[in-house]
């Protein structure tokens, strides 16, 4: 009398279980399905027009021809004026938040400020840049002005990668340091930051490749379409990788030629955060084998 | 009967006086009206069961607890006759010349050289020469020498669990300090490392005045010259350790060696 709804029940319980089995595969064979048919597309039509010229020469005859290497040279030029100007105020910021705010309703929110920042959509903080750093502080459309207004896209990145990595220093380097007659700051300065600085490198280094890969920040404060000459001073108006793949789509004349090379700029600015990303990945991995706290 | 035997041992030498010490976590209060002298250049083993302050009460010789919140203290710890918590007292001073080691083994995620003249570079008193051989002198004095001379330039971490705390008493020792204070320094270690450390204590203590906590009893009485017993916040006896041990005068010192509680 019994067994038998019980035995229903049994089968029934196991379709539910393979059919939620199922269900979990499913996203993931499309989640990967878009990642490498992503990658095909952009190689397949990016591939062809790759080569060491492609990267070492500037754009020839109205953008039809020619290399992208300004715009490489700009987006690195920028992506290290960012972290220049990005890194110290965050990780400052970072060590205050961490060390010194006790928890109070003001550090809270502090706190909500950052997040917030952190999303923002991108292009608002293009018009902020126009606004503030190119029109009222007078820097015009510079790598200055664009690298500020970059510096304040990634700083929630870098202070709540910094926070984090402060906090994973176990409180007993600090008690050994007060121990032996530190004052806070040697505590925090000759201790505690040295021990969390792979962690907060790594978090640095992400949010390097989110200031490469960024268009609408730069659009109105730092790039420019074509330019012969090599940015030599940070007041100078600089090509960068994502604006001219955004300005050879929109502005070009010449589509036949100028869409593959849009392609292959993006090939080199994927490969180029790809290998940021990387780079991280690798450091952290190392630490972590050395780390044994 | 407190006082009595503190009398006894203010003859001795009162290198570290504590007087009528309360202290309060919160609402919590920790440790109640504890008088004691330290006798110089012994070493005396503070016991009682988990929980009863007995790591508190070191961690006022250092201050270490001014870094917990909302901590209380009334009372007066006079160590060279000073009042460590008067306003004369630089409290950086105070945590070189009172040095401590603590119950879980910390050296700096740093090289073996780097750990112990840490302290002499925050002192900023020697050259980089009379650092290195400072250095070498408290690793001799630490029994760690002929372990890590090769290998000094080595992350600390690389060492035995033993090794490691004997690394932090070398750190501790290289400034000089009058007084050690050990937590619970071998809970965490190996019988075979606990000895070597326990035999060094025993060594250590002809140049510098050592407190230590330990729940170990036979560890107390192996070692220790005076003991002092504390339960529940309260400093019930101490005295000289065969005394004390042999022959407690206070029943809850008894029921506690006897193992009745604990």
């Amino acid at each position: 009398m019994t067994s038998n709804p019980n035995k229903a029940r049994g089968i029934k319980r196991r379709i539910n279980q393979g059919f939620w089995l199922a269900l979990l595969r499913l996203a993931i064979l499309i989640s990967l399905l878009f990642l490498v048919v992503f990658l095909v597309m952009i190689f397949a039509k990016g591939g062809k027009v790759l080569s060491l010229s492609f990267l070492l020469q500037a754009p020839k005859e109205g953008m039809t021809a020619g290399g992208i290497f300004p715009a490489i040279l700009g987006t690195l030029c920028l992506t290290i004026l960012t972290l220049i100007l990005a890194l110290p105020l965050g990780v400052f910021a970072a060590i205050y938040l961490s060390e010194y705010a006790k928890t109070s309703h003001f550090v809270n929110i502090i706190r909500t400020a950052i997040n917030t920042l952190a999303g923002v959509p991108s292009i608002v903080f293009g018009l902020f840049g126009l606004a503030v750093f190119v029109n009222m502080f007078k820097f015009g459309v510079s790598m200055l002005s664009g690298s500020l207004t970059l510096a304040i896209l990634i700083l929630p990145i870098i202070i709540n990668a910094s926070e984090e990595a402060i906090k994973t220093v176990p409180d007993s380097f600090r008690e050994a340091a007060y121990a032996l007659g530190a004052t806070k700051r040697q505590t925090i300065t000759k201790i505690v930051f040295p021990a969390a600085l792979p962690n907060i490198l790594t978090g640095a280094i992400i949010s390097v490749g989110r200031a490469a890969g960024e268009t609408a920040p730069i659009l109105f404060t730092a790039a420019t379409f074509y330019t012969r000459k090599l940015p030599t001073s940070v007041m100078d108006e600089v090509m960068a990788l994502p604006y001219h793949i955004y300005a050879l789509m929109t502005e070009g004349t010449a589509p036949k030629q100028q869409v593959p090379i849009a392609y292959g700029t993006s090939v080199v600015l994927l490969l180029l955060v790809l290998s940021v990303n990387l780079i991280a990945i690798i450091i952290r991995y190392r630490m972590r084998k050395r780390k044994k706290w | 009967m407190v006082d009595k035997i503190v009398c006894d041992i203010v003859n001795v030498c009162d290198l570290l006086s504590v007087q009528s010490l309360n202290l309060w976590f919160g609402e919590k209060h920790i440790l109640k009206d504890i008088c004691m002298n330290t006798p110089c250049k012994k070493l005396t083993a503070i016991i009682g069961p988990s929980g009863c302050g007995k790591s508190t009460l070191i961690r006022c010789f250092n201050r270490m607890n001014d870094l917990i919140p909302e901590t209380k203290i009334k009372g007066k710890i006079l160590i060279d006759g000073i009042d460590i918590y008067s306003g004369k007292m630089d409290i950086y001073e105070l945590r070189m010349k009172v040095g401590m080691v603590f119950q879980k083994p910390n050296p700096f995620p740093k090289s073996i050289l780097d750990n112990v003249m840490f302290g002499l570079k925050i002192q900023g008193k020697l050259n980089k020469g009379q650092m290195i051989e400072k250095v070498e002198k408290s690793l001799r004095d630490a029994w760690l020498w002929d372990e890590v001379k090769d290998r000094l330039h080595d992350n600390a971490f690389s060492l035995s669990g033993g090794q490691q705390q004997r690394l932090c008493i070398a750190r501790a020792l290289a400034t000089d300090p009058e007084i050690i204070l050990l937590d619970e320094p071998t809970s965490a270690l190996d019988p075979q490392s606990t000895a070597k450390i326990e035999d060094l204590l025993v060594e250590l203590k002809n140049n510098v005045t050592i407190i230590q906590v330990t729940h170990n009893i036979a560890q107390a009485a192996r070692i220790s010259d005076y003991i002092a017993f504390i339960y529940l916040g309260e400093l019930v006896e101490f005295g000289l350790t065969e005394k004390l041990v042999t022959t407690p005068k206070d029943k809850r010192t008894e029921a506690y060696l006897t193992g009745k509680f604990g």
